[in-house]
């Protein structure tokens, strides 16, 4: 079984509580990071564990947190980006619901490291029941004083409050979430400046994602040298990956980034395997934004080596031949699934969440959902798509935050993967209403290019 | 007239003070939460037009806000509204036949109210539980793992909770 960090004490009855979440060893790595490190000691540390952003992009967390501007006399704020609202993710609300105090304690150690006194958690809206349990912890820890004045005597202050969005996926974008935050439309902000330097009404601000900052906490109690030994090259530490889809054991899973994608699937360790006994078609490994691969890219990597639940491995290819592991939303598809209709699901859902900001992005991802739409209901034309080929590449690079990048790259990769698909609905438009394309080849071995 | 109680005035006041001097407005989202369960559901021009006043903000500044932000209704809504996920995770596990089974069980398509103002159907983008699927929110709550049966059995338990 692999070692876990995050969800090591998870399955404890109480450990939503503070006195259980205590007793099993909660709260020491803060009294250790203030008591004896320090906050520049602490950077050294996590710098040291390599651990990257685990909201999607994979920023490396020390070097964020080395940027922040220290003007004399400005707060500083730390936000803790709880928007998850890219489709497959659910692994933040699993740790705010079940292990509230860790992610309270790795706010503590983090606020502490970047000298902010306020810290904001912004949460999406539709988790409405998470807040009251977030709040119940914040008010324990206080009570037990690891927050308010002077926290264990070292002169370092902390509040932690918790803010509510209202239902929109753009929020979970750093800048978009900061001007949400200040009460406004969350509209990006064109970068530069970073939030580091501007942020949070114009402070020093750093915005880390709800798992990054849990993985803190390990991180200091277990040492950075121990972290790293879990998971391979720049893939360090464990990571939470939600599976759904057609498999027998949806749910949140913490990996020790060193297992094949085989593994995870098939394992009854985690999703046990394809439902009903269905053949795996498709997978999305990291939330709807990244490529999806068909089950023969997936399982193995183009040169033929097995695929790594990494960030390195699942890249391996790049776009041509790979994806990404993003936010670890892990979407399995079954043989009976429609390409066709599940990326039209995703160019609605960009379409939906655009902010409206660029040209590009606005009109883009509307216009796509509408052609997908034409081919998934026997109204498509060939040439369609190659006009959704064109639509998505004009998207992509040519707008103010990588949403449109993120609604371009799964039609794209669809096109560049299933085209047969594609295809198929549009010569047999009265077919393709009564029946999905099935498997076809998507799981027969590639060739291997021969060893140069 | 829309008037918060004594009691949501001062969670109204402890929202502010979460924010430095000057920055009230950073409480809007969560006043027009509040706004929206007091009065009724949704946000009528009254309702924000008194946030406005609450936050000393100008009602364009709300209306903005309302207007981005999905989870605000600006028109009335039944009495339970059914938010049914219909993204890629939710679809490949049967999202669709659950929205079927709704509709006709209902009588009303989505986006529509049943005529005794009981149930609102509405179909919603991923809410963070595609593990769970097929789902929906109800209040403030998740209905998880869908089934017409489990359908059946919501409807009657809020039938009974409205008599
Ligand atoms: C459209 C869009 C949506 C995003 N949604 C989220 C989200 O829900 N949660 C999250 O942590 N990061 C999200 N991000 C990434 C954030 O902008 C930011 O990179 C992240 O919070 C940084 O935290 P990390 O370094 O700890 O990953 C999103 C980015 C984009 C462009
Ligand atoms: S890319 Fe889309 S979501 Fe991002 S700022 Fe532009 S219009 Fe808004
Ligand atoms: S797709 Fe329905 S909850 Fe995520």
């Amino acid at each position: 079984m692999g070692r876990k960090l995050l969800l090591e004490n998870a399955h404890i009855e109480g450990i939503r509580y503070y006195d259980t979440y205590r007793k099993n060893g909660g709260y020491a790595a803060a009294e250790k990071a203030l008591k004896s490190m320090g906050p520049e000691a602490v950077l050294e540390e996590v710098k040291k564990s390599g651990l990257r952003g685990r909201g999607g992009a994979g920023f490396p967390t020390g070097m964020k947190w080395s940027f922040i501007a220290k003007p004399e006399g400005v707060p500083r704020y730390l936000v803790c980006n709880a928007d998850e609202s890219e489709p497959g993710t659910f692994k933040d609300r699993y740790l705010m619901e079940f292990i509230p105090h860790l992610l309270i304690e790795g706010l503590l150690i983090s606020s502490f490291t970047l000298g902010a006194n306020a810290c904001y958690i912004y949460i999406r809206g539709e988790y409405a029941w998470i807040p009251d349990i977030l709040e119940q912890a914040i008010q324990e820890a206080k009570n037990n004083g690891w927050l308010g004045k002077n926290i264990l005597g070292t002169g370092f202050d902390l509040e932690i409050y918790v803010q509510r969005g209202a239902g929109a996926y753009i929020c979970g974008e750093e800048t978009a979430l900061i001007e949400s935050l200040e009460g406004k439309r969350g509209n990006p902000r064109i970068k530069p400046p970073f939030p580091a330097v501007k942020g949070l009404w114009q402070c020093p601000t750093v915005v880390n994602n709800v798992e990054t900052l849990a993985a803190v906490v390990p991180i200091i109690k277990y040492g950075g040298d121990e972290y790293i030994k879990l998971g391979t090259g720049k893939s360090t530490g464990t990571k939470l990956i939600s599976a759904c889809g057609n498999i027998n054991k949806p749910g949140v899973y913490e990996i020790e980034m060193n297992i094949s994608v085989e593994e995870f699937i098939f394992s009854d360790e985690y999703c046990g395997g394809i439902k009903n006994g269905k053949r795996l078609k498709a997978c999305i490994p990291g939330g709807s934004s990244v490529p999806v691969l068909p089950a023969n890219l997936l399982l193995k990597t183009a040169k033929g080596e097995t695929r790594m639940m990494t960030y390195e491995s699942l890249a391996d290819g790049g776009f041509a031949t790979g994806s990404m592991l993003g936010s670890g939303g892990f979407i399995v598809m079954d043989e009976d699934q429609c390409i066709v209709k599940n990326t039209l699901t995703f160019a609605r859902f960009y379409h939906h969440e655009s902010c409206g900001q660029c040209s590009p992005c606005r009109e883009g991802t509307g216009w796509m959902e509408k052609v997908l739409k034409n081919i998934e209901t026997g109204k498509g034309k060939m040439s369609d798509i190659d006009l959704l080929w064109d639509i998505q590449r004009k998207i992509e690079g040519n707008t103010i935050c990588p949403l449109g990048d993120a609604a371009a790259w799964p039609v794209a990769a669809a096109i560049r993967h299933f085209r047969d698909e594609f295809e198929w609905h549009v010569k047999n438009p009265e077919e393709a209403l009564r029946r999905n394309y099935g498997l076809a080849h998507y799981a027969d071995p590639l060739p291997v290019p021969a060893a140069v | 007239m829309v008037q918060f109680s004594e009691e949501k005035l001062n969670k109204v006041k402890e929202i502010i003070a979460r924010y430095p001097e000057g920055k009230q407005k950073s409480a809007l989202i969560p006043v027009l939460h509040l706004a929206q369960e007091s009065f009724g559901g949704w946000l009528s021009a009254e309702t924000m037009d008194y946030v406005a006043s609450l936050l000393q903000i100008k009602p364009i500044e709300v209306y903005e806000v309302a207007t981005f932000y999905s989870m605000f209704n600006l028109k009335p809504v039944g009495k339970y509204l059914f938010e049914v996920c219909q993204t890629g995770p939710c679809m490949v596990s049967g999202s669709d036949n659950i929205i079927d089974y709704i509709k006709s069980k209902l009588g009303i398509d989505v986006g529509e109210t049943t005529a005794d103002g009981m149930f609102t159907l509405k179909t919603v983008e991923c809410l963070g539980a595609c593990g769970y699927a097929p789902m929906m929110q109800l209040g403030k709550h998740y209905r998880e793992h869908l089934t017409p049966a489990k359908v059946d059995e919501i409807i009657a338990e809020c039938r009974a909770k409205a008599n």
